[in-house]
């Protein structure tokens, strides 16, 4: 039986499988069995270890050795060297960027220090259902030290310090917020978490609540303890089961221990939390509407001032901040201001998570620290783009946010130079394009989104949005004129300017980003009539290629509308007229007589 | 359960929790504890972490291991679930994507009870920050 002593781990992602990984590992089995090794030695494809750009990876353990840029002829030197004669192959070690040297314990690589974990450092570590392994992790001894060893004033200034700002979208600073809302009196304030996650694509806050819901009860209380508020409660959108049932554990573990409740910790403070569920709409994240929701009202906004501080739930000073704002705060007491702002940039403090989506290789959760270019982050991180593709865009803050290009892929990612960008933080969507994805399409899906999800309280967002997604309509359907871009860009404006809350505020973004960065696609569609993304069916014509048509009658029986005419043995015609561009036709054909212009 | 009253008994209890840990890790007899955790967030349950988790409580009993079956939050490979960590005694951990029963099967025979890696693993690239590191 194979007992074996040394693993040698080869990248099977998809970069790594372009550049010839596959016959890498054979060569590695190969050069092993002349060696007579196989029995001690064991060559395994991995998944992608995300370092596509000095592919292919081959690693070694237990040593932990990294080997960037093999090629198959490398391998007979790695078993030669490495393994028989336990000699690292310097050349193919990997190089630090800056100081030249070459790195053999991947550990001390800078590129496992572009993700660092602080919100989400206990998701996938603890058992989310036990409040002992959170304890274990530090848990709760932030609030022990602010209950015992802090006034409420020196918890504000700590955040103050920290320069965290909100990760719900906005960056307001947090420090602020708390210290605005602890300057009012009143007989009962409230602490209230934002877990209504709306934007599509975004689910880092149903991540953090599904793996580590105690790190944002801890850091209520100490919200609650800075602001002298006495009761928290959670909005969290019905549609989330799972982190509901596990935040409902938590609390009940809590307060049997003592964590919650009265004469918490032996210190006199008082701190309770409940939770209230959202019916799932967007609007309900703006932080009045979400009031008004809990208050058992319409989730509709209203005018700011007076904010929440002032008067929030129930006419009564309130503090509202996101889930992923809240859960780092207890490692920001834990371990000072003053390490928590050496990350990030100047102005954006700390890290953000991000949900990567759409057609990149790595979907998932990962966690940068601000300023990590978006290019580290899509094809360092997220492994790059599906099937080899080119990437084309990447959407950033939801249906609020806008679309960047290639030419902001070495923008350094935080608050101010998203916005510069004309796209927006949000909450931490990302969505990647390739060159399939038409535009103007992406444009007219957040409208579409908009449109279902605005509250109908003001008009400009009411009606105007609905006009920005019909003209949207008219113009993936070829029947729109070149005026109309103007229209589209006078309308954004005046709903940008006027509308009552951040969602009228905001929904008009996708349409401007795409203007300014894919201009011409927008022409495209008007002038030419054509997708050149080939993704708007409307423009799209099916037709049959007569020299390769052997009258086979597959198309014509597969047909929902019966478009298809022609008989047996003779060549087949597309009626345009009746096609409804389902693409039936083409994916059955197999001779590719059929195609799409 | 009894009530946590100080700070002082708050930190007491945190370094049981750890030496347990503890204990648990740095043993290196070939008996002591394997463990591991199953990615249980909604992505990794959609796609059958539930049945995988069950499978391994009961195969591993079956087959007298002697291992601790944990569920545990998002580990973030969203494209790769069922996700799980396999920690043996002594070694780093190990990240296996894709693990339905078979696989899990086969994680047992081969990893856990030989050594011997197999495919799907996910080379894990971020680091998290520790409260005492």
């Amino acid at each position: 039986m194979a007992k074996y002593k040394m693993h040698l781990l080869v990248c099977g992602g998809t970069g790594c499988r372009a550049s010839a990984s596959d016959s890498i590992v054979e060569n590695l089995k190969q050069e092993l069995e002349t060696k007579g090794l196989l029995d001690e030695v064991q060559v395994v494809m991995t998944g992608c270890f995300g370092f596509c750009e000095k592919g292919p990876i081959v690693k070694v353990q237990p040593d932990n050795t990294f080997y960037t840029q093999v090629k198959p002829e490398d391998c007979a030197e790695i078993i030669e060297e490495h393994i028989v004669k336990g000699r690292k192959v310097e050349r193919l070690l990997y190089e630090d960027p800056e100081k030249k040297e070459h790195i053999s314990d991947s550990k001390h690589m800078d590129f496992y220090k572009k993700q660092i974990r602080i919100a989400l450092r206990n998701c996938g570590m603890i058992d989310p259902e036990n409040l002992d392994e959170y304890i274990a992790r530090d848990g709760y001894e932030a609030l022990g030290k602010c209950l015992t060893e802090k006034t409420p004033a020196e918890v504000i200034d700590e955040v103050k310090l920290s320069g965290l700002r909100g990760r719900g979208g906005g960056g307001f600073p947090t420090g602020l917020k708390w210290e605005i809302d602890s300057k009012y009196d009143a007989d009962q304030k409230y602490v209230v978490c934002n877990a209504d996650e709306g934007d599509p694509g975004a689910f880092m806050d149903r991540s953090i609540l599904e793996g580590d819901p105690h790190a944002v009860l801890e850091a209520m209380a100490i919200c609650g303890y800075a602001t002298a508020a006495t009761k928290g409660l959670i909005y969290i959108r019905a549609e989330y089961p799972l982190a509901i049932k596990r935040l409902k554990i938590a609390i009940k573990q809590a307060r049997e221990y003592g964590l919650l409740g009265t004469d918490i910790l032996g210190t006199g403070f008082e701190f309770d939390i409940e939770i209230r569920y959202g019916a799932g709409a967007f609007v309900c994240g703006e932080e009045t509407s979400l009031i008004h929701s809990m208050e058992g009202l319409r989730g509709e906004p209203t005018i700011k001032p007076p904010y929440p501080a002032e008067s929030g739930y129930l006419g009564k000073p309130t503090n509202v901040n996101n889930v992923e704002t809240y859960a780092n705060i207890p490692i920001i007491i834990n371990k000072g201001a003053n390490w928590f702002n050496k990350i990030g940039t100047e102005k954006s403090k700390g890290t953000k998570v991000f949900a990567l989506a759409g057609k990149i290789n790595n979907v998932g959760l990962i966690e940068v620290p601000m300023g990590t270019t978006l290019r580290e982050v899509i094809f360092e991180i997220g492994g790059g783009i599906k099937d080899g593709k080119k990437f084309k865009a990447v959407q950033t803050g939801g249906p609020s946010g806008g679309c960047l290009t290639e030419k902001h892929l070495d923008t350094p990612i935080d608050f101010d130079n998203l916005l510069a960008a004309g796209s927006m933080m949000g909450s931490g969507g990302m969505i990647v394009m390739d060159e399939d994805n038409c535009m103007v399409a992406t444009a007219k899906f957040y409208l579409d989104f908009t449109v279902e999800e605005s509250c109908g309280k003001c008009s400009p967002c009411r009606i105007g949005n609905k006009r920005l997604y019909e003209l949207l309509e008219r113009i993936t359907q070829g029947k729109a004129e070149m005026e109309d871009l103007q229209r589209l860009r006078n309308m954004s404006q005046v709903i940008k300017d006027t509308s009552l809350c951040g969602l009228g505020q905001t929904s008009p973004n996708p349409i401007l980003s795409t203007l300014d960065n894919f201009y011409d696609e927008y022409v495209a569609h008007i002038k030419d009539k054509k997708c050149p993304a080939g993704e708007c069916k409307d423009l799209m014509t099916y037709t049959v290629i007569e020299d390769n048509c052997v009258g086979c009658t597959a198309c014509a029986r597969v047909c929902p509308v019966g478009a298809i005419s022609g008989d047996k043995k003779q060549i087949h015609y597309i009626d345009p007229t009746i096609c409804i561009k389902c693409g039936a036709c083409e994916e059955r054909c197999k001779f590719d007589a059929i195609i799409v212009k | 359960m009894a009530k946590i009253k100080t700070l002082a008994d708050l930190k007491k209890m945190k370094e049981d929790m750890q030496s347990k840990v503890d204990l648990r890790e740095k043993a290196d007899s070939p008996d002591s504890y394997v463990q591991i955790k199953v990615g249980m967030a909604t992505s990794g349950i959609a796609s059958g972490a539930k049945e995988v988790m069950d499978f391994l409580i009961e195969a591993l009993e079956k087959r007298n291991i002697e291992a601790v079956v944990t569920q545990t939050g998002d580990m973030g490979y969203c494209f790769a679930e069922p996700t799980i960590e396999v920690k043996k005694p002594g070694e780093e951990p190990i990240v296996f994507g894709y693990v339905d029963t078979k696989k899990a099967d086969e994680i047992i025979e081969k990893y856990i009870k030989l050594g011997e890696l197999v495919e799907g693993i996910i080379p894990v690239n971020y680091q998290v920050i520790d409260e005492d590191k």
